[in-house]
């Protein structure tokens, strides 16, 4: 998750600026977002993973932050392959639900997609630290400083409203007020952590004022700026869509969202 | 930068949602290098004084200015990187992940240039003895490492003027010497002026030149050596709450006979992930004051609130007795959260963490509800603790807008109105005056005598004094380093 602290091996990634891998999956989900063909998708999909492992991911790490995507593929599957507009044979009918050979092609198709824009892009995501970002954002992409560093705070504060959340669920308990709806009561526990996180806000927002902030052009502690590594990532990434539509025009599977 | 000076003449402010101004009228010089200890009793207008000098009070929007305020000849707000400011929320200084990416954070504002950051980051490091690695997480630091990484962060500026509201508050003896001396190195270091606001008086009295009080009805109550302000107004200064040298507080106990033994922990292992010290013996019988002590991270708080079962154990067991347990089983950790509440109760470090009322008549008509008091019971309940916490006329207020001797007492109230015989306390004196400080000692004395079982967590040498050794039957469990 952005923010802790990373366990994951150093890998070639590191050298990348960390704005580098959202341009990366721009350039990387267009061309699938506007094909739904198995084949564009199968061979993005395989020279990701190549590409990741060439980067020096594990499979184990890969795994570990990719996990929202490999559950929700095969859900985006099974909704496309009882849903999706039947044509050609028949196989299943229940209800609303029909399973014919196009929903069945549709529902591959989907799965291998999700799974070819998501591991990437979340692999290599996954493992960027937020301070490192936060240079790039400001540096690279000259996005405001009052943004990017209220945003960098912001992370830090969200670990301490965690210990704000614990303390009150023990206070509650501790005054007679731990039983029944749980839901109610975290709603409860919920309005309370805002104003908490509000009222911290400004202290902080106080605390950034009296170290000088806010009064215009400042300077960077850490240097942010595109290298080699980056131009081989955006490379990368302009390969593998090259190769996938390629790959899919050539063998005539080529197809567009709506066709 | 060299050292400031500060002009007052006339000034005040008035916070824009307060009617009544937070300073007035104030008239003060202090020359560059001079080294202040700013007194005043609660609401004196302390912290707002700080914020002033820091040029962080905002603008017309936030409030209204009266007078003049100068630190080296120009307003605060106009002039920036002369003052640096600790504020008094230890979290509230930590403002990035990594410890060297917070220390520079000040001089990147400064506009220093990238090379000579990373030297003066280090520097500050050195200077206030924090030795860690620059990309620690700050979020792995004791008590007395982030203020010492708050001090950091301003030094980094090199400031002419440094100011710090309560900068030990809420630290070990350790850490507030360790503390101490590292703001006196620093000053040592570049000259600046310094001004410190602190309740303890005792740890700066040796490091400061001049004593300034403030008076809460507008400007200055004394002015001048320590000596010679403590003598001339020291009985005064202690009737108002300040913490005067050589007025110790002194509490009167009542010997009472030990009662039932309530609550037994046996080979308690406590922690929030994993174990932070060995297994803990420990029982507890009504009639009886435990004070729990040691330094920050020795885990203090987690053993209390293992005891008082809001948090899970790692290891032992914690029986309740039938005295306390009544016809309930003798493990709490099974306890309904109703039953909890009228057998052990817990006043929280914070007590923010623990009000959820609109008002405070609300707050206490809560936990009676909770605990299924009877309604017609409800007012002539709340109206004697309301009466006996000095809350009465405070009873329609919001929680949240009461002051921090006053919230401290409402948490307090909380916890009396459902009844438990055993009293769990997390630090309940931290950053009180002194005058708050005698109410809720005498205020514990008597629920001992009363025949509560009390556990209080705390630093306060005077409340180790006064509730771990003054009777017989008082204990102090002291925890070392973790």
């Amino acid at each position: 998750m952005i923010g802790t602290r990373r366990v994951a091996p150093p890998t070639h990634l590191d050298r990348v600026n960390p704005v580098t891998p959202f341009l990366a999956a721009v350039v990387l989900s267009l061309p699938l977002l506007v094909t739904i063909d198995v084949v564009s998708a199968s061979v993005a999909l395989v020279l990701g993973l190549a590409g990741l492992f060439a980067a020096g991911l594990r499979p184990a790490t890969i795994v570990r932050r990719t996990w929202p995507v490999l559950v929700a593929a095969p859900l985006s599957g099974i909704s496309m392959l009882l849903y999706a507009q039947p044509a050609g044979r028949i196989h299943l009918r229940v209800w609303l639900a029909v399973i014919s050979d196009d929903s069945i092609a549709l529902a591959v198709a989907i799965v291998v997609r999700v799974l070819a824009i998501g591991v990437p892009t979340l692999a290599i995501l996954a493992g960027v630290d937020a301070t490192r970002l936060g240079d790039g954002l400001a540096q690279v992409l000259r996005l405001p400083a009052r943004f990017v560093l209220a945003a960098l705070a912001g992370i830090r504060l969200f670990g301490v409203l965690r210990e704000d959340w614990d303390a009150l669920a023990a206070a509650r308990r501790a005054r007679g007020l731990g039983d029944g709806g749980r839901i109610r009561r975290w709603l409860g526990m919920a309005f309370t952590v805002l104003v908490i996180a509000v009222r911290r806000g400004g202290r902080l927002a106080t605390a950034m004022e009296a170290r000088g902030f806010g009064h215009g052009e400042r300077t960077w502690a850490r240097e942010s700026r595109l290298g080699l590594a980056d131009a081989v990532l955006l490379g990368s990434a302009v390969l593998i869509v090259v190769a996938a539509l390629g790959a899919s025009i050539a063998t005539g599977a080529f197809r567009l969202v709506g066709t | 930068m060299t050292a400031a000076s500060i002009r007052a003449a006339g000034w005040g402010w008035r916070h824009a949602a307060r009617t009544r101004p937070a300073v007035a009228g104030l008239d003060l010089r202090v020359e560059p290098g001079e080294r202040v200890l700013l007194l005043g009793p609660s609401g004196a207008g302390k912290s707002t004084l700080l914020a002033g000098l820091a040029g962080v009070l905002g603008d017309a929007e936030d409030g209204e200015e009266t007078g003049s305020l100068a630190v080296d000849g120009a307003h605060p707000a106009t002039t920036r990187g002369t003052a640096g400011l600790v504020l008094q929320d230890p979290q509230a200084n930590t403002i990035l992940s990594r410890v060297g990416d917070d220390v520079a954070f000040g001089p990147e504002n400064l506009r220093v240039p990238r090379a000579e950051i990373w030297a003066r980051v280090r520097d500050a490091l050195d200077a206030v003895g924090l030795d860690v690695d620059l990309d620690r997480s700050t979020a792995a630091l004791s008590g007395g490492q982030r203020q010492r990484l708050a001090l950091a962060g301003i030094l980094a500026m090199r400031p002419g003027l440094v100011l710090l509201d309560e900068p030990t508050a809420n630290l070990d003896p350790d850490g507030v010497v360790e503390v101490r001396d590292a703001v006196v190195r620093m000053l040592d270091g570049t000259g600046a002026t310094l001004v410190v606001v602190e309740h303890r008086v005792d740890t700066w009295l040796p490091v400061v030149d001049r004593v300034v009080v403030l008076d809460p009805g507008g400007g200055v109550l004394a002015d001048g050596p320590a000596d010679a302000v403590f003598a001339r107004h020291g009985d005064d200064l202690a009737d108002r709450g300040v913490w005067v040298p050589g007025h110790p507080v002194s509490i009167e106990r009542r010997d009472v006979a030990p009662g039932d033994e309530l609550l037994r922990a046996t080979g308690l292992v406590v922690g929030r992930d994993a174990p932070v010290r060995p297994p803990v013996d420990l029982a507890l019988a009504g009639g009886t004051s435990t004070v729990v002590t040691g330094p920050n991270g020795a885990g203090k708080s987690t053993l209390a609130l293992t005891m008082a079962s809001l948090l899970p154990r790692l290891g032992g067991s914690l029986a309740a007795s039938p005295t306390l347990a009544g016809e309930l089983g003798p493990d709490p950790a099974r306890w309904r959260s109703s039953a909890l509440a009228t057998r052990i109760g817990t006043v929280f470090q914070e007590p923010e963490h623990q009000l959820v009322g609109r008002t405070v008549r609300e707050e206490l008509g809560i936990g009676l509800r909770a605990v299924g008091v009877p309604r017609a019971e409800h007012a002539a309940r709340i109206d004697a603790l309301l009466q006996r916490l000095r809350l009465d006329r405070l009873a329609d207020a919001h929680p949240f807008t009461l002051s921090g001797g006053e919230q401290r007492r409402l948490s307090v109230a909380t916890v009396l109105a459902t009844g438990p015989r055993v009293i769990v306390l997390d630090e309940p004196t931290f950053g009180q005056d002194s005058r708050t400080w005698r109410e809720l000692v005498t205020l514990m004395a008597d629920l001992v005598a009363d025949g509560a079982a009390l556990l209080s967590v705390t630093h306060d040498a005077d409340v180790v004094r006064v509730l771990g050794t003054s009777t017989p039957s008082d204990r102090v469990v002291r925890l070392d380093a973790a």
